[in-house]
């Protein structure tokens, strides 16, 4: 039997809006990388697909690539392009 | 150094923080809500929102990178998040140096770097209904 890796994912500004939620946990299969954290969100929600290459990952707090492996309890975050100030 | 504030800022404020005896200069940026977006439509406000821990961080950076750049200068700023409406202040950015030129140049350096790299968002609230969220030119890295 495999231990699902469980994940929190954050979500910001349109990406959030198009999930519902800013924030929700996620169980992912074994040796889970940022990207199928990215395609579970998608699955359920297709709009998601067209902001992926706008999209930049954070794990723990720093910016990440999608191939970069998850671990249990990792939280990642989903970051559109910034428009502060 | 960066402060995400959920209630009005107050400028007076981010410049205390930057304010000591070695400072012969501080300039302060104001960023406000305008009326008119950049396609000329008009908006009530706009709406932030910021991951804040992230914002923090990546200001502490460019904070660093200004007194590698400038030397010894004090920076502070704060960003508003919520919904705010036209005329209020979304964002300062307090620099306090020796002198003027460094405390101009350093000012500059932190807004324009905030703006590039500090997880936060904005949507424009249009008069006539509706919005959408708005990326700052020079995106990212």
């Amino acid at each position: 039997m495999t231990v699902p890796t469980r994940v929190r994912v954050l979500a910001f500004a349109r990406i959030a809006e198009l999930l519902g939620a800013r924030e929700e946990e996620l169980a992912l299969g074994p040796n889970p990388r940022v990207e199928d954290a990215w395609s579970a969100l998608a699955q359920r929600n297709p709009e998601l697909t067209v902001l992926k290459p706008s999209t930049r990952a954070a794990r723990n707090g720093r910016i990440a690539a999608f191939d970069e492996p998850l671990a249990d309890g990792d939280e990642v975050a989903f970051l559109p392009p910034v428009g502060g100030g | 150094m960066l402060r995400i504030a959920r209630e009005p800022i107050d400028p007076k404020a981010v410049e205390a923080r930057v304010l000591s005896e070695n400072c012969g200069g501080v300039v302060t940026f104001l960023g406000i809500v305008r009326e008119r977006a950049d396609d000329g439509r008009s908006v009530n406000g706009l709406q932030y929102e910021a991951f804040d821990e992230m914002a923090v961080s990546e200001f502490e950076t460019v904070a660093a990178e200004a007194r590698e750049r400038f030397g010894n200068v004090n920076v502070a700023a704060e960003h508003r998040v919520g919904e705010l409406r036209v005329g209020e202040v979304a964002v300062v950015v307090s620099v306090a140096a020796e002198h003027r030129d460094e405390a101009f140049a350093a000012c500059r350096y932190a807004i324009d770097e905030l703006k590039r790299r500090a997880p936060i968002w904005k949507k424009e609230l249009y008069v006539d209904g509706g919005g959408e969220w708005k990326a700052n030119a020079c995106n990212g890295t």
